[in-house]
């Protein structure tokens, strides 16, 4: 009996301890990005920031998160738009050749990207984004709006509806003034308080961040 | 509220407040007795039961203490007997050892003591003595010569006969000498072979000597625990408590290495089991790098109860030697792959950290292609960590003894600590059965002072009374007296 409490004691110490040194890090929700890519007109010259933005959430995300970066053109309901998509693997080094490849995938669409898009469908953008995010089923979900948030459809498209957001932080990215906010600077208000309020009331966080240094901001570890 | 009380018998809250206290000091000394009952009894009360609480707990701290003894004590037995065991086999292993060889040295000994003797009696053989006839010569040789040279010549041929003699007597006196000589220096070795043959003898019975000694120290610590001595509770206490925190440290010191064993196979076991998957709120791939070291960490539990050294499992000691011996090797196999499964882990760290460090370089240079970095003296740090994957398993087998250490230590570590909080908690009761008591009293006195003016009047009529019927005592004694 003496021995059985000894070899008890023995094994809950030892099992102890290390449990007690492996459990300092708590479970990590998987996290789902979408990016969406203003293409039209000016705003493409942007486009190097995004790049930044991408390598960061690239260097960033870990096994099991899903990320993907789509343009926002004069429709951008449609899966075409999507320049690169991938669900990172579970072992570490094939996440690593995913993201190289990812890599690889937004720098060549970068290089051929001339021209922009003559429309600018931004609610199109995050409905799809939307949808992508909430099929990955991850904790943590995001969208973020590289654009200066100016919408522009084509005749006939319609997107003045409600868009469902539930539970997704949208962050709108290097919201840059436009010529017209210039002379009347509310302009640009109103539109950062319209796409607010349109996602709030979808059931989604808000956040602005333009100031592309403080990327650490963006996501959480 | 208290306004109104205050001007319930005067618009004045002076007159109304000294009236409340008039019937407030009226009630209270109308109740004096049953207040003072109640103040004693409630802190007597409190007193008895705190004293009887007490008194549970010092039965309790005498019986944990006692308990505690014992098992010192049964302790103290146990190692004391087998300190003892072990010198007697060390004994043992002397008298095998060296004592076996004594016949030898005993004949080598008596050896060289029969060629000495016989070295010394051929020595001592008597040198030859001059003829028997030399003294009539040598007389005759020294008459005084008349003169006749016939005399003159027979007595110089005597006198030549005898020195010649003389000579030859010499001769061989010397060569006697001469061959003693030798033989005595011929027993120089024999001697040295003999004085060091007693050199080793006298140091095997010191060594004996040495061990006997131990063994009476050992037996009278024995006698002391036998005999239950203050002096021997208390060495075997410190003992404890030294063991103890020795043994605690040597823990931490093994725990920390755990957790460097931990750090360097966690992130490779991601490539195995996966990075993302949890167990409750556990990584399966640190699960996995857990249960790795844990099976490491029983390995060598078992290579050092198959060794006899530890002995926490008494089902592997009282194994058959062969089947110990059995299990000895397959736990030390098994150990050894499992080191080799961790030194391989730990290359496999370096690689994908490698392996990282290129993708964050390629993603921090935009439009840069990723590609390894080729670092000078990378090696170094890949060897590094194979070579402690290797030696940490081997490592943290040796916890096996601290842990015994540890276990036996703890029980009488926790007994004092128990006899010590059992020890405070008595004092503490009795302090504050003692506080109540006291406060009892003091609340009787504070009372007392709040009716002190009724009291005052009180025992004013009262000696009034007592002089009054003194006075009448007195007037009847003169009475009688008067009358007798």
């Amino acid at each position: 009996m003496k021995q059985l409490i000894k070899c008890v004691i023995a094994i809950s110490f030892v099992l102890g301890v290390l449990l007690l040194s492996a459990c300092g890090e708590g479970k990590r929700e998987n996290r789902a990005v979408y990016l969406l890519l203003d293409t039209s007109g000016t705003y493409t010259e942007e486009l190097q920031k995004a790049q930044v933005i991408i390598n960061y959430l690239l260097a960033t995300l870990d096994s099991g998160d899903s990320i993907a970066v789509a343009r926002i053109d004069s429709g951008s309901f449609s899966e075409k738009d999507i320049i690169a998509k991938a669900t990172f693997d579970l072992r570490p080094s094939t996440a690593n050749d995913q993201k190289r490849l990812f890599k690889q995938q937004i720098d060549n669409f970068v290089a051929q990207v001339k021209f922009g898009s003559r429309n600018t469908d931004i609610t199109g953008g995050v409905v799809q984004a939307s949808d992508f995010v909430n099929e990955t089923q991850a904790g943590e979900k995001y969208v973020f709006i590289f654009s200066d948030l100016e919408e522009d459809l084509p005749k006939g498209h319609i997107r003045n509806f409600p868009i469902d957001v539930h539970g997704i932080n949208v962050v709108a990215l290097n919201v840059t003034k436009l010529r017209s906010d210039n002379v009347d600077p509310r302009d640009y208000k109103h539109r950062l308080l319209a796409w607010q309020q349109r996602v709030e009331k979808g059931g989604g966080i808000w956040r602005v961040l333009n100031d592309l240094e403080r990327l650490d901001r963006l996501i959480s570890y | 509220m208290a306004n109104e009380l205050l001007q319930v018998w005067s618009d004045s809250p002076a007159t109304s407040l000294v009236i409340w206290a008039v019937i407030a000091i009226i009630i209270l000394y109308l109740g004096r007795k049953q207040a003072h009952q109640l103040f004693w009894t409630s802190g007597y009360s409190i007193y008895s039961t705190l004293r009887v609480w007490a008194f549970g707990v010092s039965k309790l701290e005498k019986r944990l203490t006692q308990r505690n003894h014992e098992v010192l004590l049964a302790n103290g037995e146990k190692a004391a007997e087998k300190a003892i065991e072990r010198e007697f086999t060390r004994i043992n292993n002397i008298v095998k050892r060296d004592l076996s060889g004594y016949p030898s040295l005993h004949r080598q000994i008596s050896e060289s003591i029969e060629n000495i003797e016989s070295d010394y009696q051929k020595s001592t053989q008597v040198a030859p003595l001059p003829p028997a006839w030399g003294n009539v010569v040598e007389t005759i040789a020294s008459l005084p010569s008349s003169g006749d040279p016939t005399v003159v010549k027979i007595l110089t041929n005597i006198k030549k006969a005898v020195d010649e003699s003389h000579a030859q007597t010499l001769k061989a006196f010397k060569k006697s000498a001469a061959e003693s000589h030798r033989l005595l220096s011929a027993m120089q070795p024999h001697w040295r072979n003999i004085d060091s043959k007693l050199n080793q003898v006298d140091e095997k019975i010191n060594g004996l000597d040495q061990c006997s000694k131990n063994i009476d120290q050992q037996i009278a610590d024995y006698a002391e625990i036998l005999h239950k001595k203050d002096s021997a509770l208390s060495a075997l206490g410190s003992s404890a408590l030294t063991q103890f925190f020795i043994s605690g440290l040597v823990l931490i010191i093994a725990v920390l290495g755990g957790l460097i064993n931990f750090q360097l196979i966690a992130m490779p076991m991601s490539e195995m089991v996966g990075g993302s998957s949890y167990i409750g709120s556990m990584k399966t791939s640190d699960i996995a790098a857990l249960v790795i070291i844990l099976i490491e960490i029983a390995m060598g539990l078992f290579l050092f109860e198959s060794l006899r050294i530890t002995g926490l499992f008494p089902i592997i000691g009282t194994m058959e030697d062969r089947m110990r011996r059995r299990m000895m090797v397959v736990t030390f196999i098994l150990l050894t792959i499992l080191a080799t499964i961790e030194a391989s882990l730990a290359y496999m760290r370096d690689l994908l950290a490698l392996d990282r460090e290129a993708l964050q370089q390629s993603l921090v240079n935009v439009g840069a292609a990723g590609g390894i970095v080729e670092a000078q003296f990378r090696w170094i740090p890949s060897i590094g960590q194979m070579i402690m994957g290797f030696i940490l398993p081997f490592a943290l087998a040796f916890i096996a003894i601290p842990l015994e250490s540890f276990i036996h230590s703890l029980r009488v570590v926790l007994g004092l600590v128990a006899i010590g909080l059992l020890r405070t908690l008595r004092l503490v009761l009795r302090m504050v059965g003692g506080f109540f008591k006291h406060l009892s009293k003091m609340m009787i006195y504070l009372f007392d002072i709040f009716i002190m003016l009724p009291l005052s009047i009180e025992q004013l009529v009262k000696s009034r009374q007592s002089d009054k019927s003194k006075s009448e005592q007195q007037k009847e004694n003169v009475s009688v007296q008067k009358l007798g």
